[in-house]
């Protein structure tokens, strides 16, 4: 990356000396973030980097105004845009400031747009908040800013609602509107976390050319080291309300100093496949054939609507090995998880579970064979009964087959244990986790049943980088330990380059590739596997080169 | 739990309410007590007398002393709303869990569901009262069917959100069978708003009742309810007001009592709206 461009000199659009935001009291810690200094210069992208709870979104939230009044307080230093003290300046110039003179874009751009407005009126309230236009200027401003961020064919979105285009078209929309005053300082948080690789590499690539066209500086907040490898110009590393190192991103990613920079870097996994040793005549535990899902909208006063959600799925998982299936948001790979487990009910092929016939089996069939297949959910946070001690959830499987209390129990304590949380916890309850310990206690209680094939459908995605290296660990362990074959849903290319034998690729509900997991990450013979490997953010960084498997 | 019910007693809504209902139930449970005589004793000299030392809400056309009759006619009203709210709750509990979770019973139910909502509930009773006599039974039935459709569909809405949840389908992964899943992992999640429906079916069934007494198709006349002793002063109402003032005071204080105990709650019990706070 190119030095930041700095034709003011010395003096930042943004400044921040300094910072301290407060707690209420009762929280784990005092601050928030706490004697934080920054700086963003014309021109640059400055990228504030930190796990969950580090304090980067309650910065972007000091410098906006925003922050959620009467639980977060500014009690120290101050935050200077242009040289005006925003921490000082009343609500109403604050308001003046905000879309005018700094904006900020979110995560979730269909929360942030309000889905009964048309885009072009919501992007023409953006302009007309601060400055008065004719409307047939203001429509033409509008379209104009729509071309800007390369939405296609603005004429017919502008009247189109929120929920009629794709999450990539309304964060454009919403840098559209972020952009309308043509502000001096742009703040990003997390804008593209939400959505797909693809996507996310065209949205990246637009902030990059949008901010040096105009000269902007952007505070881009992220969690992503490879996000901040596209993109950044400068480095900021956050630690639990702390900037614990600052500097050139080059150097930064190359070079980082701080321990916990490089615990954080290092915990990025490679996007070159590990070596594995896989055995070609280790025994099937799963194979489908031609599965197929189709959801079918019916009622009696309702119209047929039907989703092909998964099609001709073909795979097959031998023990001791990890099938991946990658691909996009919407292309099927849960539906084909979900499919497995049976947790529905497929519209068409056959699946076959250790010789069985699980696909067709009836209700006490299934019932007996349900314990040979056990699932990882996502969300943590959701997927424990939030009533029920996790001692309770563990011991539900067993003791449904059939196992005494007392044995269940002390299966679970065996497997809390072996998944690395301490006995004693048994009795509480989900709350008093951590979302990387509630991943743990999940595969516990998956193991509780001793499954011949654990389904994982995206068990990390929803941890920060440094917890889901150790959960990655702690399902390759397992696998090994109980011989277990392992389907392995993924969005993330890197992950599924370190913890897959074979890798399967979903596109639109069909699998498009399939092979061993270095064949098609090296010579991907698809043109999607391909786009889908030049949109992995900081593929030009070799990033984890002390890696998942350690 | 302790801490669902700390903020419940912080609550002033909870306080007011709670306080009002619970005057009501001592006033039904020690009617004897707090009216020495005969509720149903006729005095035919002392006939429409205004309220005064010796009969403080009056007396009505056959010399009945009010202020015993409303004191007495407490238990009915509180009777039937509790009655109704419990009963209502029980079924559309049960219909509401089982057509949530089994798709196809679901299409059914919810259409018989609409076709009740779809009468009136007080035509619904009142037909119900014609066909059946009028008893207290009959009443408290006929009052309860067009309740149950509104607790069909908060329970299946509840039990619609919830069977998506991870944990469920965990479960169902770990083998737990239909009635365990409803009854482990669905069922605490509807208790919540289910007090808080069960106190608004309260409240509309002591007006339900009332308005049946009014109309005489309510509890048997010989009964003091405050229905009936609206109804039996109507035609006294512009020569004794206090006929029908005091047990329809008596009535708006109750349900008044019933609904901010039910809003209340609903504030407390709510994780969103405690969150907030």
């Amino acid at each position: 990356m190119s030095a930041p461009a700095n034709p003011e000199g010395d003096v930042p659009v943004l400044r921040i000396r300094e910072l301290t935001v407060a707690l209420p009291p009762g929280a784990d810690r005092a601050h928030a973030v706490e004697d934080i200094d920054l700086d963003v210069h014309a021109g640059e992208i400055l990228c504030v980097v930190g796990e969950s709870g580090s304090g980067k979104s309650v910065t972007a939230q000091a410098v906006m105004g925003l922050l959620p009044r009467g639980q977060l307080r500014p009690v120290g230093g101050e935050i200077l845009l242009q040289g005006e003290d925003l921490l000082a300046a009343p609500r109403a110039r604050l308001r003046g400031l905000r879309g005018s003179r700094m904006a900020m874009i979110f995560q979730e751009p269909m929360t942030a747009l309000n889905p009964v407005m048309s885009i072009g009126r919501q992007i023409a309230e953006a302009l007309t908040a601060h400055i008065r236009l004719t409307p047939r200027a203001r429509r033409a401003r509008v379209l104009s800013l729509m071309e800007s961020v390369r939405l296609a064919a603005p004429e017919h979105l502008y009247k189109a609602y929120p929920h009629q285009i794709s999450g990539g078209q309304r964060q454009r929309v919403m840098i559209a509107m972020a952009l309308a005053l043509e502000p001096v300082l742009l703040i990003a948080d997390e804008p593209t976390t939400a959505l797909d690789v693809t996507t996310q590499a065209r949205i990246l690539a637009l902030i990059r050319e949008i901010q040096a066209a105009r000269d902007t500086g952007v505070l881009f907040i992220t969690h992503d080291f490879g996000v901040v490898a596209e993109i950044a110009d400068r480095v900021a590393v956050m630690q639990s309300g702390r900037i614990v190192e600052t500097g050139d991103a080059h150097q930064i990613l190359s070079q980082p100093e701080h321990p916990y920079t490089r615990m954080l870097i290092g915990a990025v996994p490679s996007l070159a496949p590990a070596p594995r040793d896989t055995d070609d005549g280790a025994p099937v535990v799963l194979s489908t054939e031609g599965l197929s899902k189709t959801y079918s909208g019916h009622g009696l006063l309702r119209r047929q609507r039907e989703v092909v959600a998964a099609k001709g799925v073909s795979i097959q998982v031998r023990r001791g090995q990890t099938l991946g299936i990658v691909g996009e948001s919407g292309s099927g790979k849960s539906t084909v998880a979900r499919c497995v487990m049976r947790l529905t009910d497929p519209t068409g092929g056959d699946i076959s579970l250790g010789g069985s016939d699980f696909g067709r089996l009836g209700a006490r069939a299934l019932w007996a064979a349900r314990k040979r297949v056990q699932i990882v959910f996502q969300d943590p946070y959701r997927s424990l009964n939030p009533r029920r001690t996790i001692g309770r959830s563990m011991t539900e499987g067993p003791i449904n087959y059939g196992m005494a209390r007392a044995e269940a129990r002390a299966r679970a304590l065996e497997l809390l244990a072996l998944v690395g949380i301490e006995r004693g916890a048994i009795d509480r309850y989900p709350h008093q986790f951590s979302g990387g310990q509630r991943q743990r206690i999940c595969i516990a209680r998956a193991l509780a049943l001793e499954p011949e094939l654990l389904v994982a459908d995206e068990p990390v995605s929803a941890l920060d980088v440094s917890v889901q290296a150790q959960v990655l660990r702690l399902l390759d362990d397992v696998r090994r330990r109980y011989h277990l074959g392992m389907l392995f849903i993924t969005h993330d290319l890197r992950v599924a380059a370190q913890v897959c034998d074979t890798v399967a690729v979903m596109l639109a509900g069909e699998i498009v590739e399939h092979g061993p997991v270095a064949e098609v990450f090296e010579r991907p013979s698809h043109d999607y596997t391909r786009r889908l490997l030049a949109a992995a953010p900081g593929r030009a960084w070799n990033f984890g080169a002390s890696g998942v498997r350690e | 739990m302790n801490s669902d019910l700390l903020l419940i007693g912080r609550n002033t809504a909870v306080m007011i309410g709670g306080g009002l209902l619970l005057a009501m139930a001592a006033a039904a449970l020690f009617a004897p007590w707090l009216f020495a005589g005969d509720p149903t004793a006729l005095d035919p000299v002392a006939r429409l007398r205004a309220p005064a030392a010796a009969q403080w809400f009056g007396t009505d056309m056959y010399g009945r002393d009010l202020y015993g009759r409303t004191v007495y006619g407490s238990r009915i009203s509180l009777l039937v709303g509790l009655t109704v709210a419990a009963v209502s709750v029980a079924v559309g509990l049960s219909i509401g869990l089982v057509a949530g979770y089994v798709r196809w019973v679901d299409a059914v139910v919810m259409r018989v569901m609409d076709g009740i909502m779809a009468i009136p509930g007080i035509l619904l009773a009142i037909a119900m009262i014609a066909l059946a006599g009028s008893s207290l039974v009959t009443v408290v039935v006929a009052i309860a069917i067009p309740e149950v459709p509104r607790v069909v569909r908060l329970v299946r809405g509840v039990v619609l959100g919830i069977r998506e949840e991870p944990y469920v389908e965990a479960a169902i992964s770990v083998g737990t069978r239909l009635p365990h899943i409803l009854i482990r992992h669905v069922l605490p999640n509807t208790v919540a708003p289910l007090i808080v429906q069960a106190t608004y079916v309260c409240a509309s069934a002591m007006i339900l009742e009332a308005i049946l007494s009014f109309l005489g198709a309510g509890v048997p006349p010989e009964i003091p309810s405050w229905g009936n002793i609206m109804a039996e002063g109507r035609t006294y109402f512009q020569i004794a007001p206090w006929i029908i003032f005091f047990p329809g005071l008596a009535l708006a204080l109750t349900v008044l009592g019933v609904n901010l105990l039910g809003d209340g709650l609903r504030d407390s019990l709510d994780p969103r709206i405690t969150k907030r706070m």
